[in-house]
């Protein structure tokens, strides 16, 4: 725990202990080098610090791009920067929340958190079970004093215990004084808040190293089963095996999407719906996957929409007659309109195999701008295609892209974009054969992520909000009442004093006012209960008060 | 555009007018105070009653003092020299600044509400929407500290703020009404939007009181608060309402950073994604916990403190607007 914060929490006549006490390097022994060290990470200035340096190490990563987030930009960053680009990589600004050095501060921070709430935590259990403090000797040192002359000294502790009682205050009565305190709550709050930033943290890490997430697209009428092989790609945690993949199989029926049609945003996306069946073993269960809406699983995993495209359904004949492919190709649309590419490959062709290089229009229109699709949805679709033919290639196992085409060793059938076809068409291809459009389908890309430990997360979230409203909110006082026998004058007094013990509170003044009437029974022994001097002030002073007692 | 949208941008379009000329009479209130001076006024009494009985007072200091060394914790509350002609002009002007403000807010409000019937939907589904309804926020939150807590010496610099924002979000951000992109459909969102747009209220009002702490602390220090300064609370009580602002708006920030992630993980499949925006948000989360923890730490209190938590709204604002304009994330809504 931080010297500066026991300073806070001791009343003020106490001196602060001496913060600028130096010890001898030299003199060190091991053990003491690490009290040393661990007193300075624990220490209020040293959070401040690290606090500090991790905003600050967060700033990069918004500001160059993350291959986390957009390798693509990374790599066109890297192309166009040949000599900042490696500095930044070096310096892992493109992995910034992967970094040593990020990893470093948020580390330090966790120590520094973790050092900083056991010690609170142990003086906070000792200080709940204690009685408030005895009352100061000197109560005209305390920032907040008022002695009052009063008629019934002898009733007077009982009055005000009455009113500490209703204010909720934890007393402590001995002869001639009663010590009170009320806020304990507030460091409990603190506590609770800092505490909970540790669970969250842990379970963030939790999520992190024992999680995963991948891609797979998915053509309508296709389904997915979770195994390794089904994903096109895939990132997981440190900890993570493939028995963490859950069984379970999805398939994806049909995929509804809607765009605006208005003169507004025109063409911009405005639903996607899957309608989908999946199982966990069980017997199917229909669901529908929507942009917000993941399908659930029972071990928390989730199944998401995360973009979609056209998939052609074609067929190819080779020069023999057989049909040597059959089904919906996966063409990657490359704008808002979906103009979109594909490569059909047919390796089993024979005599020859066969290839296509196609590009795909859902709206297909002709104008100034060339061909082109003027509309996302498949208004008028369009497949124009380029055939290869090349002597058949032996099984190589190396697993090829499926949206580029290797050319070398074939030849092309026909010039670039001969092949024009609308759904139910056909094409001769010179050389025998033919190739059918039969209809168009729409693939989907689902991702599939399973983050452990986010309720961990989540209730550590609900706790350090609720923590720090306590924290925030609750104001922890102290105030003092004591009945001397005799006054200056020779009347009765009491004394009443008050202390805050938290950064920019207010009002203690009042409850000393307040305490010190309902103590000395001024109420009833004030001649005129007039209206208060206070209300009559300048309006925009009184109201400016209750701003701040409210 | 539909008929209600053209009145949205008539009634948006006329609050920014009024917001200026609000704008106007407050910087006339500022000048017509010129003549103002701090006189220390006597000990305040709780009550009649009290003030028969009391024998002896402590110092009269609040405990809550962030510096009680400060020369001016001595010289209590300060009122400006009384019943003079300008006082009254002052005065005056002031409250025409608030009326004028308060139809301003109302044709703003008329403005947003109409942009929602507009859109069929809550009005907050772009930048230009966002930042409309968010400044209504802000302006109403001001308008409830300025009746109810008598604040209005928040005036000037909030209906400035009112003033450029709708000025830059009606030429800037304006689209035309849309419906909503399919990641914007979620209960998160909706409930995400309003929290970020009162926290934002409440760090940008928090920030406005901390300017004028720091301008009328300086003024203290060197013993000479005049002109409008003068009017304005004492610098420990303007550092304390800038403290409450900021307090109120941490943990509003937090649930609204929370709901965010929550969202995310609706969206997305994960709730962090180290978008830029949600790295400024926390980025800004982060620096108002420095704030927080700097008031606790000696040595930091007052101006270094204030300091911290200026930063903390610019970094707010970069988020809101410059995160928009120049960085690409996630968070399509910004074009
Ligand atoms: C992840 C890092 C941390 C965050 C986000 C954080 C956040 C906060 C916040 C928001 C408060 C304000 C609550 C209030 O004013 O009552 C606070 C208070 C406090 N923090 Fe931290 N904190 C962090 C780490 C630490 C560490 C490492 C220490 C130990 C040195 C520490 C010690 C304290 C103390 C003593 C207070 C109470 C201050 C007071 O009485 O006003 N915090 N913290």
């Amino acid at each position: 725990m931080s010297t500066d914060t026991d300073t806070r929490a001791t009343p003020v006549e106490q001196p602060a202990p001496d913060r600028r006490r130096r010890r001898d390097a030299p003199g060190l022994s091991l053990r003491e080098l690490l009290r040393f060290c661990w007193t300075q990470l624990t220490a209020m200035r040293t959070a401040l610090t690290l606090l500090f340096l991790a905003a600050l190490a967060a700033i990069p990563g918004s500001l160059f791009p993350q291959r986390s987030v957009s390798p693509g930009q990374v790599r066109t960053f890297l192309a166009e920067q040949p000599f900042w680009g490696p500095v930044l990589d070096a310096l892992r600004l493109f992995d910034v929340y992967t970094s040593p050095w990020f990893s470093a501060i948020y580390l330090l921070l966790l120590v520094s958190l973790i050092g900083c709430i056991t010690p609170r935590t142990i003086a906070y259990a000792k200080a709940v079970r204690a009685q408030p403090v005895a009352t100061p000797r000197r109560l005209s040192r305390l920032p907040a004093y008022l002695s009052v002359r009063t008629r019934d000294p002898q009733g007077a502790l009982d009055r005000a215990e009455t009113w500490l009682r209703a204010k909720h205050f934890r007393i402590r009565r001995d002869g001639d004084s009663i010590s009170a305190e009320r806020g304990y709550l507030r460091e409990a709050g603190n506590l609770v808040f800092h505490v909970s930033l540790v669970i969250m943290l842990l379970g963030i890490a939790a999520g992190v190293l024992y999680g995963y997430r991948g891609t797979a697209v998915v053509p309508e009428g296709r389904g997915f089963s979770n195994n390794l092989t089904q994903y096109d790609d895939i990132s997981s945690g440190a900890m993570f095996t493939d028995r963490d993949l859950t069984p379970f199989t999805v398939l994806a029926d049909q995929l509804d999407v809607r765009f605006e049609t208005g003169p507004h945003a025109f063409g911009a996306p405005r639903e996607f719906t899957l309608h989908a069946r999946y199982t966990e073993g069980g017997p199917l269960e229909s669901a529908t996957i929507q942009v917000n809406h993941p399908l659930q699983l029972s071990d928390g995993t989730q199944v998401h929409l995360l973009a979609h495209g056209y998939a052609p359904q074609i067929t190819v004949r080779d020069g023999n007659g057989q049909v040597a492919w059959s089904g919906p190709v996966v063409f990657v649309p490359e704008d808002g309109n979906f103009n979109s590419t594909g490569v059909i490959k047919v390796p089993d062709a024979r005599p020859e195999r066969l290839a296509f290089e196609g590009r795909l229009l859902p709206t297909a229109v002709v104008d100034e701008r060339g061909t082109r699709s003027a509309f996302p949805d498949a208004e008028n679709p369009v497949l124009f295609l380029t055939a290869y033919a090349g002597a058949p290639k032996a099984e190589s196992g190396v697993p090829e892209n499926v949206y580029t085409l290797d050319k070398t060793g074939m030849r092309q059938l026909t010039r670039a974009q001969e092949i024009q076809l609308t759904p139910g068409s056909s094409y001769q291809l010179p050389d025998g054969g033919s190739v059918s459009f039969d209809g168009l389908q729409r693939w989907t890309r689902l991702q599939v992520s399973h983050t452990p430990a986010m309720g961990v997360t989540l209730v550590g979230t609900g706790l350090a909000v609720l923590g720090l409203c306590l924290s925030l909110f609750i104001r922890p006082r102290r105030l003092w009442v004591r009945v001397p026998a005799v006054g200056a004058g020779g009347d009765p007094v009491i004394e009443v004093a008050g202390l805050d013990r938290a950064d920019a509170r207010s009002g203690l003044d009042i409850d000393v006012e307040d305490l010190a009437i309902a103590a000395a029974d001024l109420d009833r022994a004030a001649p005129g209960n007039g209206p208060d001097p206070a209300d009559t002030e300048t309006p925009s002073r009184v109201t400016g008060d209750r701003a701040e007692e409210s | 555009m539909n008929i209600y949208g053209e009145y949205s941008m008539l009634a948006m379009v006329t609050a920014g007018v009024i917001y200026m000329l609000a704008v106007l009479i407050h910087a006339a209130e500022w000048a017509s105070a010129r003549g103002t001076r701090v006189k220390v006024r006597p000990a305040r009494t709780r009550s009649a009653m009290l003030a028969g009985a009391v024998v002896a007072r402590g110092a009269g200091t609040d405990a809550a003092d962030p510096e009680p060394a400060e020369p001016a914790a001595d010289t209590g509350p300060t009122v400006p020299e009384p019943t003079h002609k300008e006082l009254l002009r002052t005065e005056k002007l002031g409250r025409i600044g608030l009326a004028i403000t308060t139809v301003g807010v109302a044709c703003h409000a008329v403005g947003v509400i109409l942009r929602g019937v507009a859109a069929g939907r809550a009005p907050w589904g772009n930048m230009y929407e966002f930042t409309t309804t968010s400044l209504l926020v802000l302006m109403l939150a001001y308008l409830v500290v300025a009746y109810r807590f008598g604040m209005r010496w928040l005036g000037l610099l909030a209906v400035l703020v009112g003033t450029i924002g709708l000025g830059v979000a009606v030429t800037v951000f304006y689209v035309d009404v849309a419906a909503l992109v399919p990641a914007l459909h979620s209960a998160w969102f909706l409930f995400h939007v309003p929290l970020a747009a009162i926290g934002g209220a409440a760090m940008n009002l928090g920030a406005i009181a901390s300017i004028l702490y720091l301008v009328r602390k300086r003024a203290e220090e060197k013993g000479t608060v005049r002109g409008y300064l003068a009017k304005l609370p004492d610098s420990a009580r303007l550092d304390r309402l800038a403290y409450r602002l900021n307090a109120f708006a941490f943990p509003l920030w937090t649930i609204v950073i929370a709901a965010g992630a929550i969202w995310a993980q609706y969206a997305w499949g994960r709730y962090w994604n180290w978008d830029p925006k949600e790295t400024f948000s926390l980025v800004t989360w982060a620096i108002y916990a420095i704030y927080l923890h700097a008031r606790a730490t000696a040595g930091w209190k007052g101006t270094r403190a204030t300091i911290i938590s200026l930063v903390g709204v610019v970094s707010f604002w970069w988020n809101f607007v410059g995160v928009n304009l120049f960085i690409q994330g996630l968070h399509s809504y910004a074009k």
